[in-house]
């Protein structure tokens, strides 16, 4: 097991292990375990599933077995400005599929992808409950309601000069 | 709530939140330090007051005003003329769409008119995150009772009789499952809280949660000192990060004040609750799935029997409910089971919260009594439909669910009319579709969603509905045929014989009740190749009537492909190899010179 070659940063293995020691390395706790690191990274990559699984002593293809699982945890580091169109029914009947296809057409990059320069990435997520803005977009933790696809540029821009913000 | 002359509520939901109420909450305190009110007017924050398509609201007490849309800017208004000299602010007013007039008490909108707020009785009225404001409103008198009384079977036999039934989507009598729970015995028991609402278009429980805390919390000590838990655990989805942080506090609050943890009140009964995260998965909320992911595995279902009565978390028996059942259960017992079964229907009784979203001209959140029509529910307390469209059909049930048409508009609400119907009462999601909607599509919708959260463990859920799927991506391609009716129609049946769970055991539904309602539209799409509600891309094309064209050219302007051409003032024409059909041409043109074919 101890033969896996680590790539991330010793800090980061660090806090990887104080955050499953945190948890009395328990496999019970593995989805509070992944919640954690992954608020801690921003995603979870495989030497990070690596470094838990030797911890909780498990497969570590379990530990991926439970990433792939949820659709709350993501391998793909996500964007500086995250972009989560929502596709719940409510958002889907006042249009939001067009939303979504502006922002792929717009930043050329697919449903769970990152654009070359990292800068925003795209999911659709189902029902954040703000039904009465449908069809609603959220950037970062940001809320766009009421969104028409004509509305999309002018918002991306809202984003040109801020590379030093957040 | 004592010595303050006004109290000013601003809605703390998400939706409001979205549109800026923690900003307007700021203002209207720093407006109220200004004028030196600050013992004169409180603002407090609350939960959801389910107008939502008038959102953010802000109500005024004594006098019950009701301010919608408000914005940040609006708050030296508020305070200047409503709370210093006594005039409402009329532009702020909510205006009754019939009459044309302004409306400033609540009471006399058409929205809630209509409705009765049970399971929401504090949302909109309280501080979600201060206790006393809860226990103002007879909060935990119901678990002070239960415990005073001692005596689980005699609160179970109330919950028996009041005939409150799951609102999570099964309604199977909550009394008696207590009752089953209860007669298992077991070192350690559990009472599970289901707050995965995975339902996309609904957000009933997280209101709850957001806006009342406290009344699913006594509800589970109640709940848990009669099939004798000592243990309450909440499964709640990460996505809600308010409902979350507002739960957190409202343990902590019930802690101090000893109403969790050990014996609570001096009864010798102790309980505490712990929250569970879940991490996106809409199979994590059927039950046995969501007891798998709380000990931390992959969420997919097991076969019941054993139900969690048997063996559920840590293979205890355990009890799960639904955060708007637990949210039933402190009234029944302080208002007794005569008085809530007095409401709605034979077999389904009290009330039901639905999120009413779509093509709707009030969008929100609602309680209404079992029994209601969906008529009133969409014209009356809906508003109609939005932009004076035509009315089309009415999803219920989510994905498990199915389409009502207008042939139902007068049945009463309830969860037996409803199965009848051919959908469900599901967990509350209501969602209304004009005439612009294609039936096959939003079938498609659903299967999309279904597909993707189906769990992979049985073949009929995992490769049954992509076929489904796939077939009716097929029809919306226009390249569907009769024979593919059939095979949807004999694979659905299949899926929902075969299938381990309930996820894939309803997961044709939208399927089959949208081939029912509107066979027609079916038909329509793989005989003519035509999309009657022109929603399918492919099966349409649009054109320019040289008739109506006067060459203005602001089509050609704003085509994004640039697939229209024309000299100046002469008829414009649309290259269709080139179209996208992303209709922007139609709604730009002022002249109705663009037409779909
Ligand atoms: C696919 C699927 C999804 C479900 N999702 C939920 C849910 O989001 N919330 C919920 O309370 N119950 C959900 N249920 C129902 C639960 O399995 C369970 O019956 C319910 O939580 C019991 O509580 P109740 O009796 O108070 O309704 C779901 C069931 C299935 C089959």
């Amino acid at each position: 097991m101890s033969s896996i070659k680590i790539k991330i940063k010793k800090e980061t293995k660090d806090k990887i292990v104080e955050i499953c020691n945190s948890f009395n390395n328990s496999p019970k706790e593995l989805i509070n375990i992944l919640h954690k690191t992954q608020d801690f990274l921003g995603y979870l990559p495989a030497e990070a599933q690596e470094v838990i699984a030797e911890q909780v002593k498990v497969p570590t293809a379990k530990v991926y077995g439970i990433v792939s699982f949820y659709s709350f945890f993501t391998m793909i580091p996500k964007g500086k400005h995250p972009i989560s169109v929502c596709m719940g029914t409510a958002c889907y009947v006042r249009g939001a599929e067009k939303v979504l296809d502006e922002f792929k057409h717009l930043l050329n990059i697919k449903v769970g992808e990152t654009d070359s320069a990292g800068k925003f990435s795209l999911a659709s997520l189902r029902c954040v409950g703000a039904c009465g803005l449908a069809p609603v977009a959220l950037i970062g933790g940001k809320v766009y309601g009421r969104l028409a696809p004509d509305d999309i540029k002018k918002i991306l821009s809202e984003y040109d000069d801020c590379e030093c913000q957040r | 709530m004592s010595n303050y002359k006004y109290h000013i509520l601003v809605c703390g939901g998400t939706g409001c939140v979205a549109s800026q109420s923690p900003q307007i909450k700021a203002s209207l305190e720093q407006k109220i330090a200004e004028h030196n009110l600050t013992n004169d007017v409180q603002v407090v924050t609350t939960g959801c007051f389910g107008f939502c398509e008038k959102g953010p609201i802000v109500k005024i007490l004594p006098d019950n005003t009701f301010y919608t849309q408000v914005k940040p800017e609006d708050a030296n208004e508020i305070i200047n003329e409503h709370i210093i000299k006594g005039r409402k602010v009329t532009r702020l007013l909510y205006i009754d769409p019939k009459s044309s007039e302004r409306k400033s008490d609540s009471k006399h909108m058409g929205f809630y008119q209509k409705q009765l707020r049970i399971a929401l009785r504090n949302c909109g009225f309280i501080n979600p995150e201060n206790i006393d404001e809860y226990i103002a409103r007879d909060g935990y008198a119901a678990l002070a009772q239960v415990l005073e009384t001692n005596d689980p079977q005699q609160t179970i036999d109330i919950i028996k009789k009041s005939g409150l039934r799951g609102r999570g989507g099964g309604g199977f009598p909550t009394g008696l499952k207590w009752e089953i729970a209860s007669k298992n015995p077991a070192d350690q028991k559990y009472m599970i809280c289901n707050a995965d609402e995975g339902d996309p278009g609904a957000f009933m429980d997280r209101s709850i949660l957001e806006g009342d805390p406290h009344t699913v919390l006594e509800a589970m000590a109640i709940g848990g000192f009669c099939i004798g838990a000592s243990k309450g655990l909440i499964y709640i989805r990460a996505e809600y990060p308010l409902a979350i942080r507002r739960l957190e506090i409202a343990i902590k609050q019930a802690r101090e004040l000893g109403l969790l943890g050990e014996n609570i009140l001096n009864s010798g009964f102790s309980f505490d609750i712990e929250l569970y995260y879940g991490a996106g998965a809409f199979v994590c909320g059927e039950e046995t799935a969501m007891i798998h992911s709380m000990e931390g595995n992959r969420g997919e279902p097991t076969f019941k029997p054993p139900f969690p009565a048997q063996e559920g978390y840590l293979k205890k028996p355990s009890n799960v409910n639904n955060v708007e059942t637990f949210a039933n259960i402190p009234v029944i017992i302080l208002k007794g089971w005569e008085w809530f079964s007095s409401i709605g229907t034979k077999n389904s009784k009290g009330t039901k919260v639905f999120a009413l979203a779509g093509q709707i001209n009030n969008v929100g959140l609602i309680e209404v009594p079992m029994g209601i029509t969906l008529r009133e529910v969409i014209y009356e307390i809906g508003g109609g439909i939005k932009g004076g469209k035509k009315f089309k059909a009415v999803q219920t049930g989510g994905p498990s669910g199915g389409c009502l048409t207008e042939k139902f508009l007068d049945t009463p609400i309830d969860y037996d009319n409803l199965l009848a119907a051919g959908s469900m009462m599901g967990s509350g999601g209501m969602i209304v579709m004009d005439e612009t909607s294609c039936m096959v599509s939003v079938a498609k919708f659903y299967l999309d969603f279904i597909v993707e959260e189906s769990c992979g463990k049985c073949s009929p859920c995992r490769v049954g509905n992509k076929r489904l799927y796939e077939l009716l991506d097929k029809i919306t391609l226009g390249k569907g045929t009769i024979d593919d009716l059939n095979l949807l129609k004999n694979l659905s049946k299949v899926i929902k014989d075969t299938a381990l769970c309930g996820l894939g055991q309803t997961s044709p539904n939208p399927v089959l009740s949208t081939i029912d309602n509107f066979w027609d539209e079916y038909l329509a799409h793989v005989v003519d190749h035509k999309c009657p509600a022109g929603q399918c891309k492919a099966l349409k094309s649009y054109h320019i009537d040289p008739d109506n064209c006067i060459g203005c050219g602001v089509c050609a302007r704003n085509c994004p492909v640039g697939a229209i051409k024309g000299e100046k003032k002469m008829p414009h024409e649309i290259n269709q190899a080139l179209c996208i059909k992303c209709g922007t041409c139609y709604e730009k043109c002022k002249f109705n010179a663009i037409f779909i074919k």
